[in-house]
């Protein structure tokens, strides 16, 4: 692997509990490795708050939007991404598929004593070239480090702050009969790269994570069509998860059509060797939106140039009965209602 | 994809119904109840609701969902003496995954797992013997069960353990046969079946012969059935072409994985191995005679249940429970008096709402809940 980033002192060291005592350890690291890592103007001031100027933010909306998401992925590093990579863009995403415009980022670290200094500074760099992607900055952060086995590697905790432009309603109870379902890629990509990176199957074959910023795609969604009913995206539980909160939040059906949700090859091929159910598999970088139809194809044609949904499709509609179902055409002739998980997809014995 | 999408072609699919529908018709005149025809495997059933191939039968048909889901069929005592082996010191204990949420009298493995016993979850008997050779300091039991489809995948792994001369791997045998369970629903008094579909993978393994007593023993026709979509519609349409000819036969709709006479070297891996029980118990059903199977003395080396002490716990189903009435279709899942309300997938009472194979939380996952209040 190459690594983009210039040795340090810490180059071929591993964490100890010093590194989170407060001192000077903790504080050479947090200058040598966050600080010159991340690279916001708000975290070079060394304050214990990041401060931002409302009269700016007020320009971009009416209302502020905050979120918070821990991560705990293990494999750190998987085909197309890792933790640091997953860290920014969930929290990103949280904040724009509720329409706001993602601005600031912090990043809380829970770090196992041993772990690796160049590991760490790979999952920074990481962090901070997907967040100058998605154009939002880390302005905050705290380190915190754990004796041998209290944690697992390296778990990190990001909160996002954005806005919400006024015209935005984006809500899971707005779906209407007769809108349409729209998806911005393949489905289960996240899902099939973590199995395949626990190497536990040894299978032939690779996906990478769809793990990408959502909120660029999304504001030039809204520009075509404002009224974006609902809208969320698909990460654990997949898609089946995410459309059932729609249909039950606005008591409304939703029909599905089996043959119009992409899924990769290699994915199908992964949930029909393990009994798994791509709807149900993990996303990273995908959105589902429930819009007017009278949008449907003018969205679809923007989403499609757009890099960041380059096989978006529309998926299904929104019906009046039965409420709150998801139900599937399987495009085999029959029907079946795509539930919530009651737990976790267990590959089935034979 | 190949050799998946040829087996899930709509246009097939289409054709096929209408040639069910055509022949159901012409039987309707002649008939009082519905025609029922049970798949008796798990995986027939996940096919079956998977595709949604129920909604595209007339009304004249009603497939009844068997017995076939070993995970559904684990009798709680059974749980329970796994999470004993699990709960042992020094010991990592290798399961499917599906086996982990089934609840035993107290808890499933999953909660065992969550309580500090070393339980992995694994894809194949072979993984749980590769976890033996690397920690040669601890004791790893692999949970063998399922039909005849998994047992020849288990003995080689006995066999393969003592091979390598591997003494920190042993098997806690759970295997189950399929013959003489079809039998004790044959022979149970309230049975109304018209046909069966065999279970292609047993199939696969022990050949189309020993299915030939439901034929020429109860006159029932039976077609030995492969797991795609097209293989169900097209193993009812040569069952209902039997029975409107009058004929109980044997036949092969999976001819091309399954052979007259079965897997020559998996069925010499399983009777190299193993035994028939004198009985075994099962969830939803009672006791079967002969209807498991238990490591032959020669291989006591590697059986949990003479390496350890298995307290081979028996926990009677609950009264409540009517999987046995659902399992030989006498009545549906939702006329059962506990399904949906006391009995759910998130807390199971019954066999058959256990494993998403099983015939109740299949219905409950598909909204069929409603249609009891409906």
């Amino acid at each position: 692997m190459n690594k983009p980033f210039n040795r340090t002192k810490f180059s071929g060291k591993k964490i100890n509990l010093s590194h989170g005592a407060g001192g000077k350890a903790m504080q050479d690291l947090i200058d040598e490795i966050f600080v010159k890592g991340f690279a916001s103007p708000e975290l070079e001031l060394l304050e214990d708050q990041a401060r931002f100027n409302l009269s700016d933010l007020s320009k971009l909306g009416s209302r502020l939007a905050m979120t918070t998401d821990s991560y705990v992925v293990d494999p750190l590093f998987f085909p197309g991404g890792d933790i640091g990579k997953l860290a920014v863009t969930g929290t990103v995403n949280d904040l724009a598929v509720g329409g706001a415009i993602p601005l600031y980022l912090s990043c809380g670290m829970i770090i196992e004593e041993g772990f690796s200094i160049d590991d760490l500074q790979l999952i920074v760099a990481s962090m901070k070239k997907t967040a100058d992607e998605a154009g939002v900055r880390i302005v905050t952060g705290d380190t915190k480090v754990v004796p041998r086995g209290a944690a697992d590697k390296l778990f990190i905790n990001t909160a996002g702050v954005g806005v919400i432009a006024e015209q935005t309603n984006i809500l899971a109870s707005r779906a209407q009969v007769g809108d349409v379902v729209i998806i911005n890629g393949f489905v289960g990509d996240h899902g099939a790269a973590i199995v395949d990176a626990r190497g536990e199957l040894a299978l032939e074959m690779s996906v990478e994570t769809d793990c990408q910023p959502l909120n660029q795609l999304i504001q030039v969604m809204l520009k075509v069509c404002p009224d974006i009913h609902c809208m969320r995206d698909a990460t654990r539980g997949g898609l089946a998860t995410i459309l059932n909160e729609f249909a039950v939040q606005s008591t409304v059906a939703i029909e599905l059509e089996q043959v119009k949700i992409p899924v990769r090859e290699e994915v199908r091929g992964v949930c029909e060797v393990l009994g798994l159910d791509p709807l149900y598999l993990a996303n990273e970088g995908k959105l589902v939106a429930i819009v007017p139809e009278k949008y449907a194809e003018s969205l679809l044609d923007v989403m499609l140039k757009h890099p960041a949904g380059l096989n978006s499709a529309i998926i299904g509609k929104i019906a009046e009965s039965p409420h709150g179902k998801v139900i599937l055409n399987t495009g085999f002739g029959g029907k079946r209602i795509i539930d919530t998980l009651i737990g976790e997809q267990l590959p089935r014995i034979c | 994809m190949k050799f998946v999408d040829e087996f899930r072609d709509t246009q097939k699919a289409q054709t096929l119904t209408k040639a069910i529908h055509a022949i159901a018709c012409r039987l309707a005149s002649s008939q009082t109840k519905p025609l029922q025809i049970m798949e008796f495997c798990g995986g027939h059933t996940h096919t079956i609701f998977r595709y949604g191939i129920e909604q595209m039968l007339p009304d004249s048909i009603e497939m009844v969902h068997g017995p076939g889901c070993p995970v559904c069929v684990l009798p709680m005592g059974r749980v329970d003496d796994c999470v004993t082996l699990a709960e042992l010191p020094n010991v990592i204990f290798t399961t499917f995954g599906d086996a982990m949420r089934v609840p035993g009298s107290k808890k499933s493995l999953l909660q065992a797992k969550a309580d500090g016993a070393d339980i992995r979850m694994t894809y194949s008997p072979m993984d749980a013997l590769s976890l033996a050779r690397a920690n040669p300091s601890k004791e790893v039991i692999f949970f063998g069960l399922g039909f005849e489809t998994t047992m020849p995948s288990t003995a080689l792994t006995v066999l393969q353990a003592e091979r390598e001369g591997i003494t920190n791997f042993s098997l806690f045998c759970n295997h189950i046969t399929t013959v003489p369970t079809i039998k004790a629903v044959l022979d149970s008094p309230d049975m109304k079946l018209d046909g069966f579909l065999a279970p292609g993978h047993v199939a696969m393994v022990i050949g189309e012969r020993p299915f030939d007593f439901i034929a020429k023993d109860y006159h029932k026709p039976i077609v030995v059935t492969g797991f795609e979509p097209l293989d169900i519609l097209h193993s009812l349409w040569m069952l209902l072409q039997q029975i409107e000819q009058g004929r109980s036969e044997v036949e092969n709709q999976y001819s091309r994985i399954v052979q007259a006479n079965g897997n020559t070297a998996a069925l010499e891996a399983i009777s190299q191995v193993f035994e028939i029980r004198e009985f075994f118990e099962w969830r939803g059903l009672g006791s079967i005679d002969h209807s498991g199977v238990r490591m032959k003395q020669a291989y006591t080396n590697f059986d949990a249940e003479k390496k350890f002490a298995v307290p081979n716990l028996k926990i009677a189903d609950p009264k409540s429970c009517q999987c046995g009435e659902v399992v030989k279709g006498v009545i549906k899942p939702w006329d059962c008096k506990i399904f949906g309300t006391k009995c759910n997938p998130e807390n199971p009472m019954g066999a058959l709402m256990v494993s998403s194979e099983g015939a109740c939380a299949a219905y409950f996952n598909n909204g069929y809940n409603e249609q009891k209040t409906a």
